[in-house]
């Protein structure tokens, strides 16, 4: 089984606290024009407390840093929703290209042939997986990717001279969905769904107010939406659209596409199903794609061909217009295009079945210890609740104990509607051999709950630190170094 | 759990103290152990006027938010000034030192129709 | 394929633990109609070295800052990136790790996050710094949703016509079905017209909007236009596309403004086509809790030991889905580390000298073009590495006639600001030498540099 050992565990400083006067970690040519300064009412003085570090010393600073993180290349990083699969290095090689790390964005459209390229063919990639006839690169992350995708589903409607003020969501959502609804001025309707989401539930909420229905396909449950072709007829009939939020893309590569189904938007999270590295956060990236009747509501500019050239054109009278500067995440666009590349289609399509194998494999040998809420068949990743743990143990100990074992915890209090959900997505990356000792970690700590309760209610106790006061840290934020 | 006798209770989980004409209000015992701990509190202005089932008010805890929802209509006049810069009091005192606003009451017909505290303690079992 | 690490054996005793006897049985879910009946249209799986030489193949079809001599800046800047910064980003720890929200395994991203809102602040001279935003661009419009939503019922945002164009289009954008009246605050001499700005400011405004420095280079009268605004009760907004110049000229929260946010790409992060940037953005005390975007706090663990983590988190999509500050999920989590190595790299003497050197080049380069004929520096003020030259040329044919010198001359101003049409603005940083800059002086005056 995994376990942790011990480990030289350094502890680090602020940069602020190991600053030294006078200390440098730069160097800079010398000056080859005349030294001129503004005016002296428009210059600052020193600035307070800034670091003054040698070269040396910035390099052991992140360098400690670095040993207190988990990453997909530490271990096995389970998180519903996320889709942690490994992260290509030929990827990170080929994006530090300098023809694709110098470029300007403001480079003449002849003398960036290469990039542009680059970005239509990733659209037409992404349009063959989704089914989408048209795409926009631009939306740096999945919720602005929401956000554009809800501002064409505005501009649509208001081209029909349709006034609509209403966005049913299903409670299976994530908390974009609602937020991103909201920032188009549309007021949420939470529909409930019994696992999945019935024709009947959304018929009884779809009325001429309804400008569109966000889904998730499969939910976050990790179940197909069974009657989505239903679902989306039915919005359609009643002059609505749908939404797809598309996160669990990795459930469906090959398999099924949305742009089929009748779905008219959906948003691809780059950084989860194409293998672009998460960064502790961001940068993300959330292309959009749509059905033909948004086309010419994109952001602007989009990427065509004209001929043999590549063109940016701003040309969209109907464009909702731009979300960010330039063009979206392209160092992010050239890891996802070449990890297209890396697998084909044959291995998209492979990488989504072993995704679901490892995902119902992990769901066969933890169902009978830990309490499994929803029984379909389920996809890439599967959510237990925590009602089968004994000795008033919940998620979050499991969880903190998993950190003991080795283990990246599973997502947790997500979904809302399973009680204290443990939301398990393996990806296609882990082998047989990394899922059972995940499993056997976990079968553990079941046993565990019954027996040595005071284990998880005490973890982690492995870590660099144990757990962590937040109470206190949200009632008196202390938000920068310096300042109490 | 704690449910002082004299007091009355709502079902988004508020307790009212009714003396002469001022309502005191605040969260019930209940209300604060499934918050958890109590990190932030946001309270009306003295004068503000509250409608009945308006939000006047939210409590958060690390990773919950909560509105505050008025029980009965009326001016707001006091409100618990110490609270918002100690939060966890509303944890540790719920009923007494917890307390969240005064309100002068338009309307006293309304305070019958809260429930007591055998229909309270009977709504939070089935909740 | 070699990030699938299943053997047959493997798939077998999978299946058969679940009682599958094949793959397909586990997609019983997806109803047949609802299938794709033949294979993906996409090329065939290629090698590593297959995939690396056709990438290298279209990487070298761009013009590159090292390969040419550049003077493009308009909200991206080309500066020196030292070689520290990109090791110590591929540690794969920072890279392939999530968001920090298990913080006893997240302290590295944790620190580095809490360090980096401590720098911003200080750069800015504000109270408070969130966790990044995508870039300089949607933090602007993020902050414009900030003033309205902490102004009460005042819904008018004046923006400034000096703002970079790609600001006040994402700014047009995000608040185009929301209750938000957007007004132009027309030019002055390139700067921030003032008594037009006194003639529109009134008690329904939120906020006043302004680049500092603006999109031409050129260093507003913050102090004055912070006066102006808070006398109607709005906030302050000051937008930074380049915040090099913040070491050399007075931060915006020392001249009074409420709300900070720009873009960090001039700090070590690469130019990449224009993306991935970072927005940063800092507020007052006061605004703290209506804060969009992700945030770091100090606290202690069980032992009593310092340790870092995510909080406020209640103002989050998260939790408060439809009624959040903002619906940002993601942060750029390793452009901050970039921007945070960088500027620990350089520090308080560094940073201000590389501000002093960008500012000597600029106007040196401003100088010389403005002896030639055919050339006006169009606007006067004091300005930070970037700055606008009226052209008799026609300046598309000028920057045609540069390109074949191998000078990606500047940004053509005509198809954003139409009494602009011969305008073209230059940026100079200390990635330009004297060298570079004569050349580009001798070809605009009609020479050849070869």
């Amino acid at each position: 089984m995994n376990t942790t050992s011990r480990g030289l565990v350094l502890d680090e400083d602020l940069l602020f606290e190991k600053s030294q006067p006078g200390r440098i970690g730069y160097s800079i040519a010398e000056l080859d024009v005349p030294q001129v300064f503004p005016e002296g009412h428009f210059t600052r003085g020193e600035i307070a407390d800034f670091p003054e570090l040698s070269e040396v010393d910035v390099v052991r600073h992140y360098t400690r840093l670095s040993t207190w993180n988990y990453g997909v290349d530490s271990g096995f990083y389970p998180l519903g929703s996320c889709t942690m699969k490994y992260n290509p290095k030929v990827n990170e090689v080929a994006a530090r290209f300098p023809g694709f790390s110098d470029i300007h964005p403001q480079t003449p459209e002849a003398l960036n042939q290469g990039a542009l390229k680059l970005m239509y063919c990733l659209q037409r990639d992404l349009e063959e997986v989704s089914g989408f006839p048209a795409m926009t690169l631009q939306p740096a992350a999945g919720a602005q990717g929401e956000f554009a995708g809800m501002l064409m589903i505005h501009a649509w409607h208001e081209a029909n001279g349709q006034k609509r003020n209403k966005v049913i969501i299903p409670d299976t959502a994530h908390g974009t969905n609602p937020a991103s609804a909201a920032l188009c001025g549309y007021e949420v309707i939470t529909v409930a769904s019994d696992g999945v989401l019935s024709k009947e539930a959304v018929a009884a909420v779809m009325d001429d107010d309804v400008a569109a229905l966000m889904v998730t396909n499969p939910n976050t449950l990790g179940l197909f939406e069974a009657d989505i072709r239903e679902i989306c007829e039915l919005v359609h009939e009643r002059g609505g659209l749908v939404y797809a939020d598309g996160a669990n893309l990795n459930a469906l590569m090959g398999i099924s596409r949305p742009g089929d189904l009748g779905i008219d938007v959906m948003h691809f999270n780059l950084h989860k199903t194409f293998s672009t590295p998460h960064g502790g956060g961001g940068p993300g990236s959330g292309p959009v794609g749509v059905a033909e009747k948004l086309r010419p509501y994109l952001p602007v500019p989009v990427v065509v061909k004209d001929g043999d050239d590549y063109k940016l054109d701003y040309n969209l009278p109907d464009s909702i217009g731009r979300l960010k500067s330039f063009y979206g995440h392209f160092a992010i666009l050239v890891r996802a295009y070449s990890y297209i590349l890396s697998m084909g289609g044959e291995g998209l399509r492979r990488a989504t079945e072993l995704a679901v194998l490892n995902a119902n494999y992990i769901r066969a040998r933890l169902e009978g210890s830990y309490d499994l809420p929803n029984k379909q068949r389920s996809l890439h990743e599967v959510v237990f609740s925590e009602d089968a743990l004994e000795n008033d143990c919940h998620t979050l100990d499991v969880a903190k104990r998993l950190i003991d074992y080795g283990y990246h915890p599973p997502t947790i209090y997500f979904p809302l509607v399973v009680h204290g959900s443990l939301m398990i997505e393996p990806t296609e990356t882990e082998s047989k051999q990394a899922v059972d000792e995940f499993c056997d970690a976990l079968l553990a700590i079941a046993e565990e709950a019954k027996v040595t309760p005071e284990l998880l209610k005490q973890a982690p106790v492995r870590s660099k630190v144990k757990r962590l006061d937040e109470a206190t840290a949200a009632r008196k934020p202390k938000l920068r170094w310096g300042q109490d | 759990m704690d449910f002082p006798e004299e007091y009355k209770y709502t079902e988004d989980h508020e307790w009212v103290l009714v003396e002469e004409d001022v309502a005191t209000i605040g969260i019930t015992d209940f209300a604060q152990d499934q918050l958890g701990d109590i990190v932030f509190v946001e309270l009306p202005e003295v004068g503000d006027t509250l409608e009945v089932g308006a939000s006047f008010g939210v409590v958060e805890s690390v990773k919950a938010v909560s509105d505050v929802y008025a029980p009965i209509s009326g001016e707001v006049v006091e409100v618990n000034e110490a609270l918002p810069d100690d939060p966890e009091t509303l944890n540790n005192s719920p009923y007494e030192e917890g307390w969240m606003i005064k309100v002068k009451v338009a309307d006293l017909s309304v305070v019958n129709e809260l429930m007591d505290v055998a229909a309270y303690q009977e709504f939070t079992e089935k909740d | 394929m070699r990030y699938l690490p299943h053997t047959d054996v493997d798939v077998q005793q999978m299946l058969d633990k679940i009682g599958v006897s094949n793959i397909d049985e586990l997609f019983s879910g997806v109803p047949e109609d609802c299938r794709l009946k033949r294979p993906l249209d996409l090329p065939a799986a290629k090698s590593e070295s297959e995939v690396l030489l056709s990438l290298r193949k279209l990487a070298e079809q761009n013009a590159t800052t090292s390969q040419w001599d550049s003077f493009l800046g308009g909200g991206a800047y080309n500066h020196f990136i030292p070689s520290v910064i990109d090791q110590l980003i591929s540690r794969s720890e920072f890279y392939t790790a999530y968001t920090p929200y298990q913080p006893e395994i997240s302290q590295g991203t944790l620190q580095a996050i809490f360090e980096f809102q401590t720098l911003i602040c200080q750069l800015t001279g504000m109270d408070v710094a969130n966790a990044s935003m995508y870039d300089g661009a949607s933090a602007c419009a993020e902050a414009v949703l900030l003033t309205v939503r902490a102004g009460k019922k005042r819904n008018k945002v004046l923006l400034s016509n000096a703002l970079p164009p790609q600001y006040r289009e994402t700014v047009t954008s995000y608040c185009r079905y929301l209750n938000v009246e957007l007004i132009d605050i027309p030019l002055n001499s390139g700067t921030t017209d003032q008594d037009k700005l006194i003639e529109l400011l009134d008690d329904q405004v939120a906020a006043v909007v302004v680049g500092y420095p603006n999109y031409f280079g050129l260093v507003e009268d913050i102090a004055a236009i912070a006066e102006h605004t808070h006398a109607h009760g709005a906030r302050l907004v000051t937008a930074v596309p380049e915040p090099l110049a913040l070491a050399l000229f007075k931060s915006p929260g020392e001249l009074g403004a409420d709300v900070v946010v720009g873009e960090g790409q001039s700090f070590g992060v690469p130019l990449s086509f224009g993306g991935p940037g970072i927005g940063f953005f800092a507020v007052r005390k006061k605004d703290m809790r209506v804060l969009p975007g992700r945030l770091v706090g100090e606290t202690l663990d069980q032992d009593g030991q310092r340790g870092f983590v995510l909080t406020l988190a209640t103002r989050e999509q998260h939790i408060r889905r439809e009624k959040a500050t903002s619906n940002i999920c993601s942060n750029q989590g390793l452009c901050i580390l970039m921007v945070s190595i960088y500027l620990a790299l350089h520090g308080k003497q560094g940073l201000r000298q590389l501000a002093e050197v960008n500012y000597a080049k600029s106007a040196y380069a401003r100088e010389k073009i403005s002896q030639l004929d055919g050339f006006d520096v169009t606007f006067s003020g004091e300005s930070f590495n970037e700055f606008v030259v009226t052209c008799q040329e026609p300046v598309a044919e000028l920057k045609k006639r540069l390109e074949q010198q191998h000078i990606l001359a500047g940004i053509s101003l005509g198809r954003d600001y139409s009494e602009l049409e011969n305008g073209l603005l230059i940026c100079v940083t200390e990635q330009n030498s004297r060298e570079q800059i004569d050349r580009f002086v001798k070809v605009l005056a009609g020479g050849d540099a070869r």
